[in-house]
């Protein structure tokens, strides 16, 4: 299957804006959860998801569900990896910590900072906010594998 | 913890409260007290074309759910669990096919509880990933 060019573009190589929205807004899971770019700096990323009915985990309160931040902080992660200039082929582990719920009906975004690169591993911070990035939802810490390292 | 519900009817109240559940198409089957959870193949989960894999994300939430699955059927009230943090360790490819999740509540605590998952695809003795959280239970009435 031949794949589109700005999709290699993403995956390897030096990373600009164009290929950076197209790794958070082309993926399937990325675009089934509306994932929105947002901006990529040196080393860092940062993804928004829109709220959404259909991505709530307790109808009650009308916050988006803990999995779909797990799956924003996973991907804004691998982008601060390609603005380092790394290629991740893999998460390794993924540790997250929800600090409080969500407001209800609130986008969250999510930023990422690929702090340390090896020649095998990234290691990598990132949280989720609501708005206020001093008060946040959510906080990770991960591990990538890399490609092209060896390992 | 409430005797008024049987641990299928908790289950099946839990999957159906919950709309990222149906987001993901993830159901659930109890056998005894065992229950298995299953997230069936669909487009909309890969995170990679490439290979093509599951997105890790994705794996995570299913586990996590996972969890919060498992935990409802031995609490009563309506109210599902909350994450307080999980560590997720990704162990081969997610493939583009079924996956399989079971979990070990490590300590059922009354206020924090303690779950163990892990997910398959093709053998139970090959898992693509599991996953350490702890969870606040829900108060109960």
């Amino acid at each position: 299957m031949v794949k589109p060019p700005d999709f290699i573009a993403a995956m390897t190589g030096s990373l600009n804006e164009e290929a950076a929205r197209h790794m958070v807004t082309r993926t399937p899971q990325t675009e089934a959860l509306g994932f929105q770019f947002v901006s990529i700096s040196e080393a860092r990323g940062a993804i928004r998801v829109p709220w959404r009915a259909d991505l709530v985990g307790d109808p009650e309160t009308g916050v988006i569900a803990s999995g779909v931040v797990t799956t924003l902080l996973d991907h804004v992660c691998g982008l601060s990896i390609r603005a380092a200039d790394a290629v991740p082929q893999g998460t390794l582990d993924l540790r997250i910590d929800y600090m409080r719920p969500a407001r209800p009906q609130a986008d969250l975004i999510a930023d990422g900072h690929c702090y340390k690169l090896t020649r095998t591993i990234a290691f990598v911070r990132a949280l989720a906010h609501d708005g206020d990035p001093d008060d946040p939802v959510a906080t990770a810490q991960a591990a990538f594998a890399l490609i092209g390292g060896g390992a | 913890m409430s005797s008024d519900t049987t641990p299928a009817e908790r289950l099946a109240a839990f999957l159906a409260r919950t709309p990222y559940i149906a987001f993901l198409g993830m159901r659930a089957e109890l056998a005894g007290d065992e229950m298995t959870a299953i997230l069936p193949f669909s487009p909309h989960l890969i995170g990679n074309t490439l290979l093509p894999a599951l997105h890790g994300g994705v794996l995570g939430a299913f586990m996590e759910m996972t969890a919060l699955a498992q935990l409802a059927v031995i609490t009563g009230g309506p109210r599902p669990a909350k994450t307080i943090d999980v560590t997720i360790d990704y162990l081969r490819p997610g493939r583009a096919m079924d996956t399989y999740a079971r979990a070990q509540i490590k300590k059922a605590g009354r206020r924090i509880s303690s779950v163990h998952v892990e997910a398959w695809q093709e053998a139970r003795a090959k898992p693509v990933a599991a996953i350490r959280g702890h969870f606040q239970m829900p108060t109960e009435g």
